[in-house]
């Protein structure tokens, strides 16, 4: 039997522990002088059974293992020699029962077609997968062809508006100039999601090639990555890919023998939000402060140094190859008329399969969620879902039937965004939500425009106040106001979409922020300042641990005698609630 | 500005490149591992670029650090994942451990430096800290001296 084992090594992987069991496996096989191919690979998407080792016999039977510790690959892989696999834990298998084989049947990877199989650092591996294939059927046609199967296929932006691509691309085509540049916006900002990570660090040729085939279509010939600095494996990887291209010659002058050159290069972001947006990621790429210009003129007619500009998200991008190669029609077949295809979703917060799916688009939220993503993590019931990040918004358990797709989730006052699904259940308090959000939006906004600058500062104070327990009723008109504002006199999307959270919260969840107000309750318990401890007499016996660590003497009581927490004193740290060892403190 | 040859050597290799100011004041940040008024003063001078766009550059972005960094950079998540997985207990529990007050956010032995950063893209673990290039997940406030203790 002719093994080989493959090992995920992305960021969650690595995360997780798989650097030191691929260590462990390359001492295991060199002590025991066994042959067996040892590979890596990236992210498939189970992020929550990380670290996952795969074993293939004879390019076959495959079993991947989740969760593996290092003490116990030797068992592992003797068994799978042996003929009598271990069964515990086995999250994928196509011979035997598998926890997850499920879940990925439920999906349709296109965009994460390679992730989690190949080795990402392999051009080999990638070409063995049909790799640049796109790229030679795309020079032999003629370029307005390229651009009518992309607006055939009806594929629209990835990274979060929606905007058609196709059409994106025929705006830059019609541009007429000697200098056309094509770039990829891979500054993934929004907290909670990893889908472009996860593509760039699993399949960064996907991109690569979805890249050149747009900027021959258009008629650039130089382009740019514009990757955030936080991605730091993501960049090495695309660093790789982009060499590996060049020495194959896919990448540089005289492309697969034909006269069309291109030169690509990687812009590591310095930490900066609003670079998310296309004319602030411009001014980044130019060395200046990565703040919004004003459109028009849009980058198709003035981008990067005032030369015609086509931009497109990583995922948008990895979506191109497969397009070009199955043709519009084939892509058309997932999907919606409005939505076509599929779209890749990170998954997190108290859902149980944390991780990244592909999905076709129109699936009902309630598949996502109960389905793939397999239900809630812990006992506490679903309460809702933030879709979009910071721009978007919480849907609530009622709407869970509404479908995956842009015009659906327009509804309901949230937007499709990246792809970021964060679940949250009944321990999560959705004013402290929406006041979290506008923190991020608020420190992140650059300062350009009056109403996001300020109105946002002044959202923040008055949430601040409600979580304080300090909150008017009237505060509820005047966030409503804010936001109204904000939106309207906001130049970016950052600004025009920063007081969903929220919009959205005070819409689906405005009883919590009247119990905020009116009862100066948190009913998820998570708002300190309405938090209230007590000493429950019958179970106190007076050892005096918590009057010892209260940090601001505010209980008192003699040893062996029922203590007292003075309430105008408490400061709400929580500390004797830890310390008690019999359980005498009751939090409400 | 301990190395001038080096800053030399990275303002001569980005010489005439456009848009070369972030990742060349990125390499220089590397040699003193903060951007020292200095550096900035000695690079507006050598490039003729204003001194007040280089600190322009400087303050939007928060990669670039303005005050010396401890030996040890601690990076807590605050994306949305951790938040509702209770990071501000984490960060509580860091700020106590490492004996940090009010807006401090070096150790006064200078070993570590905690910064909050948005989202490290491994939400499937949170609540995540990064110290260094290693990652630390699925948390809880009773994991971080031992963790700290390997750094110490």
């Amino acid at each position: 039997m002719n093994l080989s084992i493959k090992i995920g090594l992305g960021s969650c992987g690595l995360a997780a522990g798989a650097g030191e069991v691929y260590k462990a496996i390359e001492k295991y096989l060199a002590e025991k002088k066994l042959n067996i191919n040892l590979q890596k690979t990236a992210c498939i998407g189970l992020c929550f059974e990380e670290p996952l080792m795969e074993i293939i016999a004879d390019g076959e039977n495959s079993i991947t293992y989740g969760q593996v510790a290092e003490a116990q690959i030797g068992d592992l892989i003797e068994a799978f020699q042996s003929g009598k696999p271990i069964t515990k834990n086995v999250v994928l298998s196509n011979f035997m029962n598998a926890s997850e084989n499920e879940n990925l049947q439920k999906q349709k990877r296109i965009v994460l077609r390679n992730c989690g199989i190949i080795n990402p650092q392999s051009i080999e591996d990638y070409l063995e997968r049909d790799g640049y294939k796109a790229l030679e059927k795309a020079l032999k046609l003629e370029r307005k062809k390229i651009i009518d199967e992309m607006k055939n296929s009806g594929l629209r932006g990835r990274g979060g508006a929606g905007f058609p691509t196709g059409l994106k691309w025929e705006f830059a085509y019609n541009s007429q100039n000697d200098k056309k540049y094509i770039v990829c916006n891979a500054d993934e900002g929004d907290p909670g999601a990893f889908m472009d990570r996860s593509v760039l660090e699993g399949d960064p040729h996907s991109v690569i090639e979805g890249m050149i085939i747009g900027a021959f279509a258009i008629g650039a010939d130089e382009g740019y990555i514009y990757c955030r600095a936080e991605y730091p494996l993501a960049i090495r990887h695309l660093k790789k890919a982009i060499a590996d291209a060049e020495a194959k010659g896919f990448l540089g002058d005289k492309i697969l023998g034909t006269n069309f050159k291109f030169k690509l290069h990687i812009k590591e972001g310095a930490g900066a939000f609003v670079c998310g947006e296309e004319t602030a990621l411009m001014a980044s790429i130019e060395g200046e402060r990565g703040m919004p210009r004003i459109r028009p003129p849009f980058p198709a007619q003035s981008g990067l140094w005032g030369k015609p500009t086509n931009i497109n998200n990583v995922e948008t991008l990895a979506n191109i190859a497969w397009i070009i190669l199955n043709g519009a029609s084939e892509y058309k077949k997932y999907g919606t008329e409005d939505s076509p295809g599929t779209k890749v979703f990170a998954l997190a917060g108290k859902i149980k399969n944390s991780g990244l799916i592909e999905v076709p688009m129109g699936i009902p939220l309630k598949d996502v969620i109960y389905g793939v993503g397999g239900g809630m993590k812990t006992e506490k019931p679903f309460k809702g879902v933030q879709l979009g990040g910071p721009s978007g918004g919480c849907v609530p358990a009622s709407l869970l039937e509404t479908t995956v797709d842009y015009a659906s989730i327009n509804k309901t006052g949230a937007i499709m965004g990246s792809g970021g699904m964060v679940v949250m259940d009944t321990g999560t308090c959705m004013v402290d939500v929406a006041k979290f959000f506008l923190d991020f939006t608020q420190k992140e906004s650059c300062g350009k425009c009056t109403f996001c600058r300020i109105g946002t500062k002044r959202m923040l104070e008055i949430l601040t106040k409600i979580t304080d327990g300090k909150g008017k009723i009237e505060d509820l008109q005047k966030l409503e106001e804010l936001s109204e504002n904000i939106i309207k006199g906001s130049l970016c999307g950052l600004g025009q979409t920063a007081p969903n959270p929220v919009l959205t919260t005070m819409k689906y969840f405005k009883e919590e922020y009247l119990a905020h107000i009116e009862a100066k309750k948190c009913p998820a318990g998570v708002c300190v300042a309405l938090q209230r401890y007590e000493i429950i007499a019958d179970k106190c016996i007076g050892c005096t641990v918590c009057a010892k660590k209260c940090p601001v003497k505010a209980i008192s009581g003699e040893v062996k005698k029922v203590h007292f927490i003075n309430q105008t004193e408490c400061i709400k740290c929580g500390i004797c609630f830890d310390v008690c060892k019999f359980s005498a403190i009751n939090k409400s | 500005m301990k190395n001038k040859k080096e800053v030399d050597r990275i303002i001569a290799k980005y010489n005439g490149k456009k848009g070369a100011l972030i990742p060349l004041l990125q390499e220089i940040q590397e040699i003193d591992r903060y951007l020292s008024k200095d550096a900035m003063r000695y690079v507006s001078e050598k490039t003729d670029v204003k001194l007040a766009q280089i600190y322009g550059v400087a303050t939007f972005y928060t990669m670039f650090r303005l005050k010396p960094q401890g030996k040890h950079i601690i990076r807590i998540c605050k994306g949305t994942a951790c938040h509702v997985s209770d990071a501000n207990s984490i960060l509580k529990q860091l700020r106590e451990t490492l004996k940090l007050e009010g807006d401090e956010d070096t150790t006064k032995d200078g070993m570590f430096t905690l910064m909050e950063v948005a989202c490290l893209g491994c939400c499937s673990l949170a609540p995540v800290i990064m110290i260094n290039d290693d990652t630390f997940g699925k948390l809880v406030p009773d994991s971080i001296s031992e963790i700290l203790k390997k750094y110490n």
